[in-house]
């Protein structure tokens, strides 16, 4: 139960900033502190050195087997503390962040969401509760990129965010109803037994891993990324560098162990991984803005990580968590980092912002450790993950797949060590075109105490970073847990020095040959109006609205005779063709059951005649009403009572209706226009007039299965307390089609009633325009 | 404005019509669990009535009054069904679920009141509120725009 408590009480913080301490933004973000501190408590007690791990089952719909399942186990542990630990440094920090901001109590809000649904999302124990609290992601990441509302460029970012990772969401929904209905069950642990396989296994694998690429911004969905980056530093420091994009590769995590022997998956993972590492490396080195440079790193990193998930061999599982958490660390510091620079000069340049060392030299050194971490440099944390990861990809055991891998995150890594001596190079202001502070936006002129709330958490990280590099394998101890919760084989252990092996010299060669292109290469291509991704993207869309547009010009002409001659004419097909399939016409009919049904049914076909051939309107109505009557009659005959009375009232009021309608229409019918031939009116016409009786005569003498009235009326009376079986069908055994018909009814009259608003409205207009004149 | 010949209209139709057209709509729509009715008939009944009053020149009414609001009506009606839709669930039961409350009242016996008589009257209810919002629509509103129409076709 403590870890549903967690969850809601993040939820419940923040819609009690949204809709509660609006004014009191700072006091709401304490109370997010207070619940961000108690759930990394609950998690470290609770998760940590306990034999099974805690589990929690809240039934939802227990009727289809839709419940949240939440399980603590090791990853489930290091990545709940990566959120709540890092969402408290990024809350706290945000406190002095949006000193003076309106938006800040809008920011709590989401933020503590977020991070509720983050929560959720790494305790998930099945791909349904996983699927809830992701959809829950992407939500909050749309309401918190698109934060300053009145930015157009925000607000797109927004809406390419959502829509990317949105259709990644569908993907995965696919994915889980399709592992669901084959295997009749979500749950991690249950389907790591099951194991399956087969075409249905690979489509969901595939499903799945749509999902993982679009939420962690993979190849070749990694454009929405760099533009999330519009939103205010916390958020992108938080959700879109060390938790949200994350919950791809928490996927990956959970579902490699799975699925990773499996044909696909293996090599869809790492080709996308390693084509997002050189893009998203490239890319980095070529940023005029800082901010864009780490956008682009986070983009690079996520596909290092992608490729350790996806080899998902016991040893690359393990070295992915490792550097996940490196890297989360990192990042983290990064962002906040470059945001305060931001926040006290103003500036983002990466030309400028070494006019930061002056101010707060703090800072900047630990913006300076985070990047030797980023680096991979002895002996900070980033070194020993990327290690682990060399040797984990050297000997993967994975054949060419792992290969790929291996000289994939050689060259990323060169291109991973270059932007990060250009951003080394940057905030220390060598080679600087000038170190003025002059010359950056406005200043900024903070109080001691927010400059303090900005600066800790940098420093905090850099600290870590530097700690864990030194006592790596106190931090690799840790790991095990993690790590053999994914796979029981990946026991591994971390080292600061390793020895000379082949990892070492691979990264040796990597460092220096990184050095010299992040050195040599050309200073800053303004990436200018946007990616190749984001343009892809927005043709894209722009496409689906034109061809939506166009399909409904061709399907809504708004022409009443067109409608319902389609209408007409699917219902005379569908049974035409059922027939046709089935072979079973009629062999009873009911008309000469006895002389009066003779007579009526004579009748009623003698005034559907008159209904057709007859050229005014009004006449046409009462003939229609007459045929109307006559099924009445053929309705009592039969003993249908209760339907007798009803098409009675029904057909005396449509006549009424009609009536009062055809007041508006010319008296005749218009006879023939080009694209409406009285020819194809009469085939339509006919093809329903022989369909439907046939249909209705063939249904009635079928009788394959038991019917379901005799039932009925066996529970009539007990069931529903009543003895008209056709009421107790209306209003209980299927009432719920009733709900559904006077639903129709209702909005039909709204419709009615509008369309005559409408009418008076342009009334009104003409003649005031006409007036006017 | 009234003339003389519509005095025995206004007694046919407002005196005695609307009163048993509504005794009969009522009627049928409480019996109609039990014999041949229910909600859908019975409010076909009083919108007929409604029909015949504007038929004959008045706006539609009951007990004297006319009716302003049939869109409000109209949403109570949906909401009766769907409050009685949803109710069962309250109380850990299926939707629609009936529940059957044996009344004994003095004089006339033994009743039952089944829940799903609620339902019934939201079904009155919207069908009532239908044929008066299409009437207005179609009939009192809609002259002016048909005269406009016609009008301007001419």
């Amino acid at each position: 139960m403590a870890l549903v408590l967690a969850v809601v009480a993040h939820f419940a913080a923040g819609a009690l900033l949204l809709l509660g301490l609006r004014r009191r933004p700072v006091v709401g973000a304490v109370v997010g502190l207070v619940v961000l501190a108690a759930t990394a408590v609950v998690v470290v007690t609770e998760g940590i050195g306990v034999d099974s791990p805690l589990r929690t089952t809240v039934e939802w719909i227990p009727l289809l087997g839709f419940n949240f399942s939440f399980a603590l186990d090791g990853f489930a542990v290091v990545m709940a503390l990566l959120v709540s630990v890092l969402g408290f440094a990024v809350l706290a920090y945000s406190i002095g962040y949006f000193e003076h901001d309106s938006t800040f109590a809008r920011f709590v809000g989401l933020f503590m969401a977020f991070a509720g649904s983050m929560t959720g999302l790494v305790l998930a124990a099945d791909l349904f509760t996983m699927f809830i609290f992701w959809e829950l992601t992407s939500i909050c990441s749309f309401l918190l990129i698109g934060l300053n509302d009145k930015s157009a460029s925000a607000r797109q970012s927004a809406v390419r965010a959502l829509l990317t990772t949105g259709a990644g969401g569908l993907c995965l929904l696919g994915g889980v109803g399709l592992l669901q209905v084959e295997f009749g069950t979500t749950s991690f642990a249950q389907l790591a037994v099951l194991s399956p396989s087969g075409t249905i296994a690979e489509a969901a694998a595939v499903l799945l891993l749509f999902g993982a690429f679009t939420k962690s911004a993979q190849f070749p969905f990694h454009f929405w990324l760099p533009g999330a980056m519009a939103a205010p530093t916390p958020v992108s420091a938080y959700l879109h560098s060390a938790t949200m994009v994350k919950a791809g590769l928490v996927l990956l995590a959970r579902t490699s162990p799975i699925f990773a022997d499996q044909g696909v998956w293996r090599w869809w993972v790492v080709m996308a991984g390693v084509i997002t590492m050189l893009i998203g490396g490239w890319q980095a080195l070529r940023q005029v803005d800082a901010k864009l440079l780490l956008a682009h790193s986070t983009v690079s990193q996520l596909g290092l990580l992608t490729v350790l998930f996806g080899v998902g061999s016991p040893l690359a599982l393990y070295a992915g968590v490792a550097h996940l958490v490196a890297h989360a660390v990192f990042k983290a510091g990064l962002f906040l980092g470059v945001g305060v620079i931001n926040h006290e000069l103003g500036i983002r340049d990466v030309s400028r912002i070494g006019a930061a060392r002056a101010r707060i030299p703090g800072t900047v050194a630990a913006i300076a450790a985070c990047t030797l971490s980023m680096a991979g440099i002895i002996p900070l944390l980033g070194f020993v993950t990327k290690e682990k990861a060399l040797v984990a990809l050297l000997d993967s055991e994975v054949g060419q797949a792992g290969t790929f891998a291996l000289w994939g995150v050689v060259a990323g890594s060169v291109l991973s060590v270059a932007y990060s001596v250009r951003l080394l190079r940057a905030v220390s202001g060598v080679g600087a075109s000038g170190t003025d502070a002059s010359h950056g936006g406005e200043p900024h002129h903070t109080s001691r105490f927010v400059a303090l709330l900005l600066s800790s958490p940098v420093v905090l990280t850099a600290i870590v970073s530097v700690v864990f590099g030194v006592a790596a394998s106190q931090l690799g101890k840790w790991l095990v847990a993690p790590a053999t919760s994914l796979d029981v084989d990946a026991k591994s252990k971390l080292v600061l020095w390793p020895g000379i092996n082949t990892a070492l010299i691979i990264s040796v060669v990597v460092i220096v040959v990184g050095t010299v292109v992040g050195w040599r290469a050309p200073l800053a291509v303004s990436a200018g109006r946007g990616s190749r991704g984001e343009r892809a993207f927005d043709g894209f869309h722009d496409a689906v609205m034109i061809v939506a547009k166009r399909i409904t010009a061709a399907t809504q002409s708004g022409s009443l005779p067109m409608y319902v001659g389609v209408m007409v004419a699917l219902i005379a097909a569908a049974p035409i063709t059922a027939l046709l399939i089935d072979g079973k016409f009629p062999t009873t009919n009911y008309v000469t059951d006895s002389p009066l049904t003779v007579v009526i049914v004579a009748l009623t076909v003698v005034l559907a005649l008159g209904t057709v051939f007859v050229q005014m309107r009004f006449a046409a109505a009462l003939f229609l009403g007459g045929v109307g009557y006559a099924v009445a009659v053929l309705f009592a005959m039969r003993g249908a009572i209760d339907l007798a009375l009803t098409q009675l009232l029904v057909e005396t009021l449509s006549i009424v209706i009609f009536l009062l309608a055809l007041r508006v229409m010319p008296r005749r019918f218009s006879l023939s226009s080009r694209w409406n031939p009285r020819s194809l009116r009469v085939a339509i016409a006919a093809a329903v007039g022989i369909a439907v009786p046939l249909f209705a005569l063939a249904v009635n003498g079928a009788g394959g299965a038991p019917s379901v009235s005799q039932e009925y009326f066996a529970r009539s009376v007990d069931e529903a307390g009543g003895r008209n079986v056709v009421n107790v069908i209306l209003v209980d055994f299927r009432g719920f089609d009733t709900m559904g018909e006077i639903t129709v009814l209702a909005v039909a009259a709204l419709g009615v009633a509008n369309l005559v608003r409408a009418a008076e409205r342009e009334r009104r207009n003409r003649t005031s325009h006409g007036a006017g004149r | 404005m009234k003339t003389a010949p519509s005095a025995i209209l206004d007694e046919l139709v407002d005196r005695w019509l609307a009163k048993v057209a509504t005794l009969v709509a009522v009627y049928v729509t409480f019996r109609g669990h039990n014999a041949p009715g229910g909600g859908f008939a019975g409010g076909l009944i009083l919108g007929s009535l409604f029909v015949l009053q504007y038929l004959t020149g008045r706006q539609p009414m009951l007990r004297g009054r006319p009716i302003r609001h049939p869109e409000a009506l109209l949403g109570a009606g949906l909401l009766l069904a769907l409050v009685t839709t949803a109710a069962p669930l309250v109380v850990g039961g299926a939707p629609l679920e009936s529940h059957i409350w044996p009344l004994d009242v003095p004089l006339i016996g033994e009743l039952k009141v089944v829940s799903s008589m609620f339902f019934d009257l939201g079904v009155f209810v919207v069908v009532v509120s239908v044929v008066l919002m299409v009437l207005q629509a179609l009939g009192t509103r809609g002259a002016a725009v048909a005269q406009d129409r016609l009008g301007s076709a001419q």
